[in-house]
């Protein structure tokens, strides 16, 4: 085969050869793979693009379309890391990866663009975010879309846009920062010490989750900080490959977090949880950084996982409820968080869980896929619903605004019946109130 | 290859099963197996018998090699390419034909993954039961190609006691049946059986009949720990003493229970040298009494930490353990070469012994474990095959592994196949009248040497790979 030059760069990006190394081409990731399952092609399986990855970046074979192509097919789900027993950093080698093809000519200049001000413009601030989400808010909500969609000259731009903004998730009419107060303090004794991460989506989409999970707090008694100036902690970022602005953003959420005292910073948004727990190992070698970074890490955990681990008393309501559970990728896969929720929910008297079948296998959310692979998103999606609906369940409970949005819409389309919601929302409407 | 002979290789199976870029011949490469990889030059996914006709009509006209392919998770690397071959791929051939609960079988389409078999067949209260460490992603046409065997295969069988009949595409094209339901056919000699374990060398299997049984009302599943691998060894000979087959009895060692421990997390003693997983299953109290005998085995063999489940999701989180053994491995070292050496039961602690006795004498890593009920050892050596000097050792350890394997009357290979890992080795177990009579044989079914060919034992001078023993012979493989 002919020789290429060895991609420095995303050589650079990986720790070393010896994550490139790692993988012993065994097949044991290959059953977990939603884009193999539905190729059924070695070069759509985490298998397969590590020997592409590695053959990329060891200057073996050249950045070609189909390598482009294969590192975005790929949901980054990490179900793949999951499964592999050599504990294999695909997630890692991958995004690695996408890094080299957004800086390769295989990417179009206009979809580049678009991820780019989506990113860096949009995300990146916390202002510019909020000014775009009303102008959203607005389109949204004053009769605007519903006259594009009924007229169907929304169809005009293309019928995936259509689709896709069918998909964008629903502007909250507030912002969770505009009524959460940046303190709370119990009346009664204080239980827990804690902090709340609204991010960035969760303030403007779905503040009524960050609500729910304030009160659930307060109703077990927890003092709560919820700093206002509170930035996205770039996971979006980096996940696409934009280090230096993760890291940007995730050094200024550590100062503000590390304002004041608390023992618990809780995430009710699985990515942002997960990207949160991986400050420790980010800025390990960061003389001013990796003593903050590590304590923050160290404290961050999932509503879930906090309520399963603390097993604060709770009262509930009576209810009789069925209901299921879907793993979130970023809380199975990537913090295995997958035992947590389901205790917490088990707990509840006369919430019935029926399980869900392929639970771990992703709803095709993932990111922004549902929007940029929209077709391969609806076949997974499809899936997905098919489980949903052979449960009966009433409700469907998952843990990341991602999939709630996805699976909401999953229902809608597929005709299934059944409300999605987030275990804080779940939970905050059956918990009650201590009598004082 | 010439383009001339890709198109019509494309014009048979259509664009959408044809692919020959640079990027898709990689991903056909390799399989399971360390160290070895060559490049098809093209990778087809045929859809159906007529198409494998033309194709092997085509290979024999035009002179190229045809190597079948499952799931690609062979550790002995008989699905890896040849020189100028194509990769002929069964995975999307994964279609269960029927389930027929009057004669228990069922037909099956090759590429159909073992795991979803089984999960299938359990709707219907029937068993599977081969169930190799790979059973959610290999596929029954390479369990059969291979004839795999499993945890299970102490007291099931492996997969040749299962496959009652199979279609095959011939080399010169034309499709063999042999076998069906009947449970009872001397018609002949029986080619059924001799296609079962040919290493994809003599045909391509597109339809196989399994043989299914009931599922055992009640399984029992239990584990020990031992301080010394010794004790491990006799509880093994005890319990087959105390004539008990278990349907499961599984060898750890330290290495390996540390590695699958750093995976699992579920709470294996680091500390111990060797860990015992063993299942008994059957009717009734007959289950209850089996379990009785082993547990006071184990207590008269110094076993702690010994835990028993009866439920199944449990015994399933254990097996699921064991099952990820080899893979787990890896994350000691890049590089995990394992062997598949074979005694005779009464033999197993020697084997053992010798296992350790080559680790040190060759300084290095080696980390054991296996199916210690059939004597089917897989010692695995951690290794980086980007130093050229510690692989050297490791082929001098299994060297020496292999050889004490046959002084004991064992093999070399128990279940993963010779293809091209370890056909050096054949002649030490086949003999040269074994390994004429089987060249004979495939002379005389494929003439032109064109389906898989230098697997197993070589025919023509031609080089198809061999073991990659010195320096230079390793850079060529890069
Ligand atoms: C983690 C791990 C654990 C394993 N555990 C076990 C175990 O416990 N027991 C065991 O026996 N093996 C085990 N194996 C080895 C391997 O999984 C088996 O050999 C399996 O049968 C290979 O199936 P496959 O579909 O991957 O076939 P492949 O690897 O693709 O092919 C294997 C052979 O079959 C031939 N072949 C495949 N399909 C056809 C067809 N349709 N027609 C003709 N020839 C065909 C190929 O040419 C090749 O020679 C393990 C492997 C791994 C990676
Ligand atoms: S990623 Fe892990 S499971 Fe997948 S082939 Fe590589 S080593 Fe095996
Ligand atoms: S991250 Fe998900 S889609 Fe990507 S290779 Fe792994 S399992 Fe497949």
């Amino acid at each position: 085969m002919q020789e290429f030059k060895p991609r420095k760069t995303l050589l650079g990006v990986l720790p070393d050869d010896d994550v490139l190394s790692q993988c012993i081409h065994c097949g044991m990731c290959l059953a977990t793979c939603p884009t193999y399952d539905l190729t059924k092609l070695e070069r759509s399986s985490p298998r397969g693009r590590i020997q592409l990855i590695k053959a990329v970046a060891r200057g073996e074979m050249d950045l070609s379309k189909i390598f482009a192509e294969e590192m975005n097919f790929c949901l980054d789900c990490q179900a793949c890391e999951t499964a592999c027993p050599a504990g294999v950093k695909y997630g890692l080698m991958v995004e690695a990866a996408r890094v080299e093809v957004d800086n390769s000519d295989h990417i179009s200049p206009v979809a580049k663009a678009i991820k780019k001000f989506a990113l860096k413009v949009v995300v990146g601030s916390k202002r510019n975010l909020k000014i775009f989400s009303r102008l959203l808010y607005f389109y949204q909500n004053w009769g605007l879309k519903k006259i594009l969609h009924t007229t169907g000259i929304i169809n005009i731009f293309g019928k995936n846009l259509a689709e896709i903004d069918n998909l964008a998730p629903k502007v909250s009419r507030k912002f969770s920062d505009s009524f959460l107060p940046e303190h709370y303090q119990p009346k009664s004794e204080t239980k827990y010490k804690t902090a709340l991460l609204t991010g960035c989506l969760m303030n403007v989409m779905f503040a009524d989750v960050n609500k729910d999970t304030h009160e659930l707090l307060q109703k077990i008694g927890c003092k709560i900080y919820t700093p206002k100036d509170q930035v996205c902690c770039g996971s979006l970022h980096a996940h696409n490959g934009d280090f230096e602005t993760a890291h940007k953003l995730a050094k200024q959420l550590i100062d503000v977090f590390s304002r004041e005292e608390y023992d618990y910073l809780i995430s009710n948004s699985a990515g942002c949880g997960a990207f949160m727990k991986e400050y420790a190992h980010i800025f390990k070698n960061d003389t001013q950084y990796a003593e903050h970074a590590k304590n923050l890490s160290s404290k961050v955990k999932d509503i879930t996982e906090f309520l399963s681990e603390e097993n604060p008393e709770l009262i509930y309501k009576s209810v009789e409820q069925t209901a299921t559970y879907h793993d979130a990728c970023h809380l199975a896969h990537t913090q295995k968080i997958v035992n947590q929720p389901r205790e917490v929910l088990n707990r509840v008297p006369g919430l019935k869980m029926i399980p869900l079948e392929e639970s771990t296998w992703c709803c095709g959310s993932a990111g922004t896929y549902n929007i940029i692979q929209h077709e391969t998103s609806m076949k997974i999606l499809n899936r997905k619903m098919e489980n949903i609906r052979n449960t009966g369940a009433s409700t469907v409970i998952t843990g990341n605004p991602g999939c709630i949005r996805q699976i909401e819409y999953g229902a809608e389309r597929f005709n299934v019946r059944a409300e999605v919601v987030h275990p804080a929302t779940l939970l905050n409407r059956i918990v009650k109130w201590k009598e004082t | 290859m010439d383009s001339l002979v890709k198109a019509k290789i494309k014009n048979i199976v259509g664009n959408d099963s044809y692919f020959d870029s640079d990027e898709d011949r990689l991903c056909y490469s390799y399989d399971g197996t360390p160290l070895y990889h060559q490049l098809p030059d093209a990778v087809i996914f045929p859809k159906d018998d007529d198409q494998i006709s033309q194709i092997v009509k085509l290979a024999n006209s035009a002179g190229f090699n045809i190597v079948p392919r499952g799931a690609g998770t062979g550790l002995s690397g008989g699905s890896i390419p040849v020189e100028n071959s194509i990769a002929l791929v069964m995975t999307r051939w994964n279609h269960i034909l029927e389930v027929d609960r009057n004669n228990l079988t069922a037909w099956v389409e090759p590429g159909v993954v073992t795991g979803i078999l089984q999960k299938e067949v359990e709707k219907f209260g029937l068993f599977y039961p081969p169930d190799p460490g790979s059973l959610n992603v290999c596929t029954i046409g390479g369990n059969v190609a291979n004839n795999a065997g499993g945890l299970r295969g102490l007291k099931y069988g492996v997969t040749k006691n299962y496959v009652m009949g199979i279609e095959m595409v011939l080399p010169n094209g034309d499709l063999l049946k042999t076998g069906g339901k009947n449970y009872k056919d001397v018609a002949g000699y029986n080619l059924r059986d001799f296609i079962v374990g040919s290493e994809g060398t003599l045909g391509i299997i597109t339809k196989i009949l399994l043989k299914i049984i009931p599922k055992p009302a009640r399984t029992i599943t239990m584990t020990a720990y031992f301080n010394k691998l010794v004790n491990s060894a006799q509880t093994v000979s005890d319990i087959i003493a105390a004539q008990i087959t278990p349907s499961m009895m599984e060898f750890l060692d330290n290495t390996t229970i540390n590695c699958i421990e750093d995976y699992t997390k579920i709470g294996l003693p680091r500390n111990a040298e060797a860990m015992l997983l063993i299942e008994v299953d059957g009717k009734g109290s007959a289950v209850d009494e089996d379990a009785a005998i082993v547990q006071s085995i184990f207590r008269k063999n110094n076993a702690s930490n010994v835990r028993i489940t009866s439920i199944e999701s449990e015994g399933l989180i254990l097996k699921t353990a064991r099952r990820s053994a080899f893979s787990a491995l890896a994350r000691r070292s890049p590089t995990t070469i394992l062997e598949d050496a074979t005694v005779p039961r009464s033999e197993l602690s020697v084997m053992m012994e010798k296992v350790t006795e080559a680790a040190r004498k060759f300084d290095v890593v080696i980390g054991n474990f296996g199916h210690a009920g059939d004597g089917n050892l897989h010692p695995t050596c951690l290794t980086d095959e980007r130093d050229i000097k510690e692989i050297d050792k490791a082929h001098r350890a299994f060297e020496f592994i292999f050889n004490q394997a046959i002084k004991l009357g064992g093999t070399i290979t128990g279940e993963h196949g010779t293809g091209l890992a370890k056909k050096q080795f054949l002649e030490s177990v086949a003999g040269i009248p074994g390994i004429e009579m089987m060249k004979k044989i495939k002379t005389s079914i494929d003439e032109n040497n064109v389906i898989n060919p230098g697997k197993i034992f070589s025919i023509s001078p031609r080089c198809e790979g061999s073991l990659p023993h010195r320096q230079e012979q390793i850079k060529d493989f890069h």
